[in-house]
């Protein structure tokens, strides 16, 4: 049996280096398109303000977008290094939309932005924009392609257990590709980049209208980023709710223990606004609901009902019992047998074949489970709900309070006195991390409400690991925290630096804080 | 699909080579010039004008690393899944060593200090030379077969250790892969600079020529000498639903020459090495840059080539349980996966090419002092 410390130390690897390379994904997929707009502004009126905006935010970016490249490369090879098993399990479907996110995406983004610094006086304006927005679209089909990867790993359509090469295999790639919980995902997630886009331009736009500095420089911004950003969080709030639409099980389960929803309740179910949950006797210790709202929510309608917790379990805990079958049968033909009599009565019961394999964490042998080891893994298909119900409700009010921030500051923009209003710009200002502390819980919500699975329902997480040791693990975790730390206080500490310095750091002669300009005495 | 399943398994092994082949001229380039920065630039400006070179383009070809992989993945499941959970420690100093790279080009002279700026640049010659210092012997290793096995799950198993890697045999191949990123690199480096820079350019292009030769010939005859090989002692069947357990193997020395043997035809890959880095020499000490560029690259197609045709079918042998070595035909992905994958791969490779042409058109001519003067708060 796979040792737990490994698994948990392969998960918490995992998770960290995804959620540090999402400390810097979601600022270059929103500012991108920043760019974009600003350039656009520029090759419009041709007034050299924008190109200096556009070359100022993406010297930032740049700054930022290293980092995103640094942290990436991990994610593409570490399915192999740290989750062997899950990669040969499942590579047939999910290797492919990683694979044709690099020749589709990555090579573009990465092709462009080598254009977008060094071609400036290379390339005609239009050129120049051309590369920016090819930059931009780039950036934002790569986050549609490991969505797609990643929706898959949640709703996993389109595909099936084949006994012969031992491993989940494509049936319809259209599915794959058009699986709608991988939709969702990619509009709310990549929304959600414009939004920590539009909050950093806001940000520090705000705070050189505090100082009283660039002026003309900061206002610009400021408005495009209010526009930008109103518009995003906007589409965030609404797919976000979309995604709260139950798509299949593993939404449905993630849905219940999000609400902390124990029992089935008579449709149009509540939502608890607030709630203690009490996961071992399973039921809330205290809560508060509104009525109808979680019904309406999560089926769009009045009468259909929602599963509880309770619902759920009683019904994996059938599947448990099923996949036992499905796991001896499976057995069976992998020793050679290949009667057509075993190969049918797997087929019947092998959709519920990765709930017999939740079983291997506590035995090894079909032949040793009792009904307690049944109920323990039935136990195990619900996710811990504390955790989820109260990260989801933080992301949820912070989307909430950024809605308000960049609703008055649209408000304020169009009637043009934002500049003066102190109380907007410190707001503004002091919100500079809300969505990157809100990325990071969404993040967290969609993927440790996916466990016990690495596959809702087709492969448990703990059989998907590597098998390498415990020391192993320890010594690359410790590495890649204390490297990316490293990293990271380097990022900020130039990020901090050429903020304050503000466009003066192009050297063009036209702002505060000038950078000397080597050129112009030579 | 227009192709059968062992003809798109022979074109899938036919695309990762173009990939990786891809990825050492493109991302090698770049790698080497990388290697040669500290020793090549011998102050400030001169270290700035080497990284700009590559400044607008190294990021793009990094992409042929990151989709390698990805095509691995989706291709060869197997392959990736057992070979980089075994390379393990491997694998981590690779992608380590690389991330010095994204960060020491964008920062290094976005801050006026010698220590900071020096600091960078090393930084950079770790993420030029350990890459294809490892991938060098990687290969070594499976050469000569690695240790691991399978249960009847599929669930793979390694058995060797980090340091087992660095055997004297792998440690050649990796000269030979680092002399060749480098040899390369430093081509490119005299194609696209003037003066003393390009003086020490074209003197490492010899001389890592030279030692690329020499350290390929070496391996050559070492394999030839030594017990080395593996082959498929059971009648394989190309068509079949891939399963690495299905067959026997056996170690066999001189089983790595069977293919030119049986076609003779396969021989111009290694002449393809060796008129490759004779013409890349040759025309660099001429000062025809451009022509040496190509020729290196070819040089890079022959060395690569000949690992892939001398263990074809195999990809990655195993020592300790042969019948689990994985091979081109039974750790691939289904025919379907295969199917969608090639063409994609046709779809994009085209457009990839085209643009990245472009990319090195717009930003062509010699990288000068004059231009980092110019460009102080843009440039690298």
């Amino acid at each position: 049996m796979v040792s737990e410390q490994l698994v948990d130390l392969s998960r918490l690897q995992f998770a960290a280096t995804a959620m540090y390379h999402f400390l810097f994904v979601p600022l270059t997929l929103g500012m991108v398109w920043l760019l974009v707009i600003m350039e656009s502004v520029y090759v419009m009126t041709g007034k050299t303000i924008y190109r200096d905006m556009t070359q100022f935010w993406g010297k930032l970016f740049g700054i930022n977008f290293a980092l995103g490249v640094t942290t990436g490369i991990t994610l593409e090879f570490q399915f192999g290094t740290n989750w062997a098993y899950y990669s040969h399990y499942v590579g047939d479907i999910f290797g492919a939309p990683l694979a044709i996110e690099g020749l589709m995406a990555f090579f573009l983004e990465s092709t462009m932005i080598g254009l977008f610094f060094f071609g400036w006086d290379r390339l005609s304006r239009r050129q120049h924009l051309l590369v920016t927005i090819l930059m931009a679209v780039g950036t934002n089909l790569s986050a549609l392609w490991i969505l797609i990867a990643n929706g898959w790993m949640q709703n996993p359509v389109g595909a099936e257990f084949s006994y012969e090469t031992m491993r989940m295999e494509l049936t319809d790639f259209w599915s794959v590709l058009f699986n709608p919980v991988a939709q969702d995902k990619f509009v709310h997630t990549v929304s959600a980049g414009y939004v920590t886009g539009a909050m950093f331009v806001l940000s520090i736009s705000a705070w050189y209208l505090l100082r009283g500095r660039d002026i003309e420089f900061a206002k610009r911004s400021f408005r495009i980023a209010a526009a930008f950003g109103f518009a995003s969080v906007c589409s965030v709030i609404v797919l976000g709710d979309e995604s709260g639409y139950a798509l299949g099980e593993a939404q449905q389960t993630k849905l219940a223990a999000i609400e902390s929803m124990w029992e089935t309740e008579p449709a149009p179910a509540g939502f608890n606004l607030v709630a203690i949950p009490n996961q071992a006797e399973m039921k809330n210790d205290f809560a508060v609901q509104i009525p109808w709202m979680m019904g309406i929510i999560g089926t769009r309608s009045f009468d259909k009902q929602l599963p509880g917790l309770n619902e759920i379990l009683v019904r994996n805990r059938e599947r448990v019992v099923t996949g036992i079958e499905a796991v001896r049968l499976l057995e069976k033909l992998r020793q050679g047998s290949a009667d057509e009599a075993t190969r049918t009565a797997f087929d019947k019961v092998k959709a519920d074949l990765g709930f017999g394999l939740l079983l291997k964490k506590y035995v090894v042998s079909m032949d040793d489970v009792t009904p307690e080891i049944i109920d323990r893994a039935a136990r195990d298909t619900l996710p811990r709900v504390t955790p989820l119900f109260w990260t989801f409700r933080i992301m949820v009010a912070m989307g909430f309070a950024m809605l308000a921030l960049f609703g008055l500051a649209l408000w304020y923009s169009i009637k043009g006195d934002f500049a003066t209003r102190g109380w907007l710009l410190k707001w503004a200002l002091w919100f500079l991390p809300v969505p990157w502390l809100a990325c990071e819980m969404g993040w967290f919500v969609a993927e440790y409400g996916r466990q016990p699975w690495t596959i809702y329902g087709v492969l448990p997480t703990h059989l998907s690991v590597s098998t390498l040791t415990v020391e192993s693990l320890y010594g690359s975790l410790a590495g890649f925290v204390g490297f990316y730390t490293l990293l990271l206080v380097v990022e900020m500490y130039l990020m901090v630096r050429f903020a304050r310095q503000g466009p003066g750091s192009l050297g063009t002669g036209r702002y505060l804080n000038e950078t000397r300009h080597a050129g112009a005495h030579a | 699909m227009i192709f059968d399943y062992p003809t798109l398994k022979f074109i899938w092994w036919l695309l990762v080579g173009v990939l990786l082949v891809g990825f050492a001229i493109m991302d090698g380039h770049d790698m080497g010039v990388g290697t040669l920065l500290p020793f090549v630039g011998k102050n400030d400006e001169e270290r700035r004008v080497v990284i700009n070179t590559v400044g607008p383009h190294w990021d793009g070809n990094q992409v042929w690393f990151i989709t390698g992989g990805g095509a691995i993945f989706a291709a060869w499941p197997l392959v990736y899944a057992t070979a980089f959970s075994g390379f393990y420690w491997a694998m981590l100093a690779v992608l380590w060593a690389l991330f010095f790279r994204p960060v020491g080009f964008d920062y290094r002279s976005k801050i006026h200090n010698a220590t900071w700026r020096s600091t960078w640049d090393w930084g950079l010659f770790v993420g030029g030379a350990v890459p294809p210092l490892i991938f060098g012997v990687a290969f070594g290793n499976l050469l000569q077969g690695v240790p691991f096995h399978f249960d009847n799950n599929l669930v793979s198993s390694y058995t060797g250790s980090f340091w087992a890697l660095l055997n004297p045999f792998a440690l050649l191949a990796g000269v030979v892969s680092t002399a060749m990123i480098t040899f390369h690199g430093a081509v490119y480096l005299a194609h696209r600079t003037e003066g003393d820079i390009h003086r020490r350019a074209r003197a490492a292009a010899l001389i890592f020529g030279a030692l690329m030769l020499a350290g390929f010939t070496a391996a050559g005859v070492w394999l030839s000498q030594g017990n080395f090989g593996y082959a498929i002692t059971s009648v394989v069947d190309a068509a079949a639903q891939p399963d690495p357990l299905a067959k026997t193997v056996v170690q066999q020395s001189g089983a790595w020459f069977a293919n030119y043997r049986t076609m003779p035809l396969t021989l111009i890959v290694p002449a393809m090495a060796y008129l490759g880095a004779a013409m890349a020499m040759l025309m660099v000490a001429r000062g025809r840059t451009l022509i040496a560029f190509v020729a290196s690259s070819l040089a890079i197609v022959g060395v690569i080539g000949t690992a892939g045709v001398s263990m074809f079918p195999f990809l990655m042998p195993s020592s300790t349980m042969p019948a689990a070595s994985l091979t081109v035909w039974d750790s691939v992905s289904s025919h379907r996966t295969l199917g969608i994958m090639f063409w994609a791969t046709i779809l994009f490779m085209p457009l990839i090419i085209i643009y990245t042409s472009w990319a090195y058109k717009v930003m062509s001519g010699k990288v000068t002092t004059a231009y980092i003067r110019e460009n102080e708060h843009s440039a690298y």
